[in-house]
């Protein structure tokens, strides 16, 4: 297995390393579906130069990283380029050794399951072989270093990278149980993460057989050491961050500025034209709305998918990236490195081919109605605001079609794959 | 000491004046006699490129020491609308100008007094201020209803706080520029409703003097047209012992040469005013019309009627030059018609001298992303350089981007000595960028920085949004080399147009130049959709949501097929005849 995937790491370092040395590495980096105001490279650079100037970089408007950043890039900044080749290498080989060790525990249960005899009979094609599962993290590795959207924000040079290989290593360090090397995932530039503690939480318990018990004491107790652990280590995270630039300047201008979004920059997400054109009165109600929506959804999704926690993370990290306030193609690009752990479910999928088009197409049209609205004149914002929403319809249906699928399957192998009616005929299942 | 006229006027004595030949009036010498002054002038320079140069400056002293925190109610020379203002917000100085046009520095010269298009304010609190920001806010309110102009638009997104470029123009310690605040409106208009209230702070007003000749409809029919106030505290004598209020109102107006539309290069006072002069204001102690006759002292480009003889010198920018002068407090200037039209008649033209110092500014770059600022400053002396201090102020609209500012003297890269920049915070300050840069002999030296045009809410537009949004002006201040040594000996007595700024050294004087203002488009959205827009971005949260309340509240359960309509009906009737359904 280190073969193909070295091979793997060497073919995507060569085509960003090539990208990076051709003339798309400037133009690539001021398109707005790739860097956001968040995680532009153009606004780290102001802000080191803030700095050596004597002026705060949280004085103005223009940089929101956290101090964090700051310091790794004042000694790495002439090393840009090969930084964010290597978070990206580094988030390929961690998603690739946390679905190979997922992998093994999920046959390890399949076996458990099928010894004990708890599948009915006609849903065995429906069980899944080494074979078949022998390839999954290097396709998990390929979907994230091949994927356009990760080479184009890795060129871009979008710290959008980092976060993901932040989260990426968070994702490992809970797979493999590692209660002591496990971390408060991307505080760096997202506060949005926060809800993939309780995916990680879930699965701990798992791991270490505590039923999910609302009565019993030991859930609470792992609960609470969990929380401590957590909040310990996020306490440390914002109090380093302190202690480098010395003043609490960076909370609202990062934090701060992830919620209240200020800044209208367009984007590919929902937030820039909506509160462009909000009504000034209601701009507070909306933006509590919009800010909930992002973090509510963790509560239900974790009653319902308690058992399958990785698929938990998986919909939590689809749900962060469509919805949250300054998305850029690198946030999809991660969820979207996850799909071939889910390739088992392909024949209970819907609308996979619409949902493909849907996407291609709005890739495809961004940049072209960009031009038309900026540089040509002859559309308007209109124009590139509908194929922002047309973009996010498509992404909400492909993350539903894929719960969808895990649902069924989940169903069949508890009820049987061929249903028949009372009288004998077959039957279709619907949701009610 | 003001020049006393020889005959005694018709109107009410209230000036300072000794009336000798009125036996029965008695003088109380118990009472001290206010000494308040005003003096009038107006300079008249022809231009090489054919037009003419009309500044008029009046000059109000007023003796008063509420520095001290008298409450003084009697007003007599000084108008007493300022005189309140100087009060009630502590201002130690005052610097308003409306302008309309930009001063062309390379066919025009310097002008005496430099502005920016659009309105300019810039003020010097007292240091006894504790909220300098509220009584700026309240100064700017009361200034427009004085003014009648919108300077109720200036709050904090276009007020900033220069650190070296404003220096107090009068006397007195305070340098603390926490007490100085500076903001302009380039997109000000100035018209007749503005000159109205200018006028009407003049001791005469518009009814005798030289104000006669400010008749708005030829005043606004010109290519340059500034009008200013400035209230500074100076002294009085020499020692400096006590001070008092000057208070200057200038009007710079710049006639086209093709305007009268006669094509004969001939300009009177009839012809730019369209009114003469019959007397001097009876308050002011001077009056005085100053023709500059630098570049024609034997006569032989243009001639000047009524001829006269009264000849005076001065340093002006730098440069001595040669002045006719009329004095309007003497009646043989006005001849037997009793009215004084001066006359310039051309002969032919000539080159001009090239100003020291001049600068351009434009925006480049294409679409509605991005641009660049660049700044073009020209330093014309053949050897001396000298530097100059860059004072820009971009909204917050415009992102501007530090670390791609660039500063090249001929083709070189040009580091500047000293930068004090403060970034915008959105909707709330601007930026402020203020640089030292030393200008090389004979060169260009250009300043670039990127910016980026950030998209608004729709409210924050204007009602035309696609005129584009205006950036101020930068001011640029140097000490540029004279040619000629000047005199500093501020106690004689000197012409208003080259008194006003301070000067120090012999070698060099001050001057202020200011650049174009830029006009900038914006990325708009639809102002016709927020209603859809909210629709269509909830419906699209509403999908989400809705599918995952779906999956989330619902299980999976098989189906019984409901039958076709025609079999329900069929049902209905079979069930009321009482037979088993099909």
């Amino acid at each position: 297995m280190a073969a193909p995937l070295t091979l793997l790491l060497l073919v995507a370092v060569t085509v960003r390393a090539a990208l990076y040395r051709s003339s798309l590495a400037d133009l690539i980096s001021e398109r707005v579906e790739v860097v956001s105001p968040l995680t532009a490279w153009k606004r780290v650079v102001e802000g080191l130069a803030l700095l050596d100037l004597g002026v705060s970089p949280y004085s103005g408007d223009v940089f929101h990283e956290t101090p964090l950043i700051i310091y790794l890039f004042h000694f790495l900044v002439d090393y840009a380029e090969i930084t964010f080749m290597l978070a990206d290498v580094i988030t390929a080989v961690a998603l690739y050794l946390s679905v190979k060790d997922y992998n093994k525990q999920v046959f390890r249960k399949q076996k458990y399951a099928l010894e004990a005899d708890r599948y009915p009979l006609d849903c065995l094609e429906l069980i899944r072989s080494p074979k078949e599962m022998q390839y999954i993290p290097l396709k998990v590795a390929m979907f994230y270093l091949l994927n356009p959207f990760t080479i184009l924000s890795c060129v871009a040079k979008s710290t959008c990278g980092l976060n993901n290989a932040v989260i990426a290593l968070f994702v490992l360090s809970t797979i493999k149980g590692n209660s002591r090397t496990h971390s408060s995932p991307a505080e760096g530039n997202s506060i949005y993460p926060l809800t993939l503690c309780a995916a990680a939480l879930l699965y701990l318990l798992q791991r270490q057989y505590i039923p999910v018990n609302l009565r019993r004491f030991s859930f609470w107790w792992f609960v609470a050491q969990y929380a401590f652990m957590y909040l310990g280590s996020l306490f440390v995270i914002v109090g380093l961050s302190f202690f480098l630039l010395g003043s609490w300047d960076f909370l609202p201008s990062v934090y701060g500025f992830i919620l209240s979004v200020p800044d209208l920059t367009p984007n590919i997400g929902l937030f820039w034209y909506f509160f462009a054109e909000m009504f000034e009165h209601f701009r507070l109600f909306f933006l509590c709305v919009f800010q909930i929506n992002v973090f509510f959804y963790t509560v239900p999704l974790s009653i319902k998918l308690k058992e399958h926690p990785v698929f938990l993370i998986f919909m939590q990290l689809a749900v962060i990236s469509i919805f949250k306030s300054y998305p850029t193609v690198g946030d999809i690009a991660l969820y979207m490195a996850f799909l071939p752990v889910w390739s088992h479910l392909h024949r209970f999928l819907r609308n996979i081919f619409l949902v493909s088009c849907v996407l291609l197409a709005c890739s495809a049209l961004f940049p072209v109605l960009w031009h038309l609205w900026i540089y040509a004149g002859s559309a308007n914002s209109n124009f590139y605001y509908a194929i922002t929403l047309l973009f996010n319809v498509a992404q909400i249906l492909l993350v539903s079609d894929y719960f969808y699928a895990f649902l069924r399957r989940e169903h069949h192998l508890s009820h049987g794959l061929y249903l028949k009616r009372k009288d004998g005929s077959e039957a279709t299942l619907v949701l009610k | 000491p003001a020049p006393k006229p020889n005959q005694p006027t018709s109107f009410e004595a209230t000036a300072d004046k000794e009336d000798t030949s009125a036996p029965e009036t008695v003088v109380q010498s118990s009472v001290p006699q206010p000494k308040d002054d005003f003096q009038e002038e107006l300079v008249i320079r022809p231009l090489h490129s054919g037009d003419i140069y009309a500044s008029f400056q009046f000059r109000t002293l007023w003796e008063t020491d509420f520095m001290r925190g008298n409450k003084v109610s009697h007003y007599r020379l000084f108008p007493k609308s300022l005189g309140q203002v100087i009060s009630k917000f502590s201002v130690r100085e005052l610097h308003i100008s409306f302008t309309q046009g930009y001063w062309r520095t390379m066919q025009w010269g310097q002008p005496f007094l430099p502005s920016p298009p659009g309105a300019e304010l810039w003020v010097w609190f007292q240091d006894s201020v504790t909220d300098v920001d509220g009584t700026w806010k309240e100064l700017t309110n009361v200034l427009s209803g004085i003014f009648c102009a919108s300077l109720n638009f200036i709050d904090s997104t276009n007020t900033v706080q220069p650190s070296a470029s404003f220096k107090p123009l009068g006397i007195g310690n305070v340098t603390d520029h926490r007490f100085l605040r500076y903001a302009t409106l380039p997109r000000e208009i100035v018209c007749t409703e503005n000159l109205t209230p200018w006028k009407k702070l003049l001791p005469c007003g518009s009814k005798a003097g030289l104000a006669v000749l400010l008749k708005s409809e030829k005043l606004f029919h010109s290519s340059f047209h500034s009008q200013a106030v400035h209230i500074r505290p100076v002294c009085q004598d020499w020692q400096c012992k006590t001070t008092s209020w000057e208070l200057r109102q200038t009007l710079n107006v710049v006639f086209d040469l093709h305007t009268p539309g006669q094509g004969k290069l001939e300009w009177s006072l009839f012809k730019m005013f369209s009114r003469t002069l019959t007397e001097a204001c009876p308050l002011a102690s001077s009056s005085k019309i100053y023709i500059d006759i630098t570049d024609d002292p034997q006569g032989e480009q243009f001639e000047v009627s009524p001829a006269t003889h009264l000849l005076s010198q001065a340093m002006v920018l730098g440069d001595r030059r040669t002045f006719s002068v009329y004095d309007l407090t003497q009646q043989i200037t006005f001849g037997t018609v009793r009215s004084l039209n001066l006359l310039i008649r051309w002969k032919s033209s000539e080159d001009m001298l090239r100003p020291l110092l001049h600068a351009e500014r434009y925006v480049a770059g294409y679409g509605l992303q991005t641009g660049e600022i660049h700044t073009l400053m020209y330093n014309n002396h053949p050897y001396r350089s000298f530097p100059v201090l860059l004072l820009d102020s971009v909204p917050w609209y415009l992102r501007l981007y530090i670390h791609t500012l660039t500063v090249t003297s001929k083709g070189k890269d040009n580091k500047p000595s000293y930068i004090h920049y403060q970034p915008s915070k959105d909707r709330v300050r601007p930026h402020l960028l203020e640089m030292l840069v030393q200008l090389p002999p004979n060169s260009v030296t250009e300043v670039t920085v990127q910016f980026e045009r950030a998209l608004l809410k729709w409210t924050e537009y204007t009602p035309d949004p696609n005129h584009g949004f205006y950036v101020g002006s930068s001011v640029i201040s140097s000490l540029v080399p004279s040619i000629v040594a000047m005199d500093t000996n501020s106690t004689r007595e000197q012409p208003l147009f080259s008194s006003f700024f301070p000067c120090k050294e012999e070698s060099s004087y001050f001057m202020r130049v200011y650049t174009e203002p830029l006009l900038v488009n914006l990325p708009t959205p639809d102002f016709s959709m927020p209603y859809n827009v909210i629709c269509l971005t909830c419906t699209v949260v509403a999908v989400g949501y809705g599918s995952l309340y779906n999956l989330l509240t619902r299980s999976f359960q098989i189906e019984e097929p409901s039958p076709g309509l025609a079999k329900r009906i069929a049902n209905i009737i079979r069930k009321m005849r009482g037979v088993p359904p099909l």
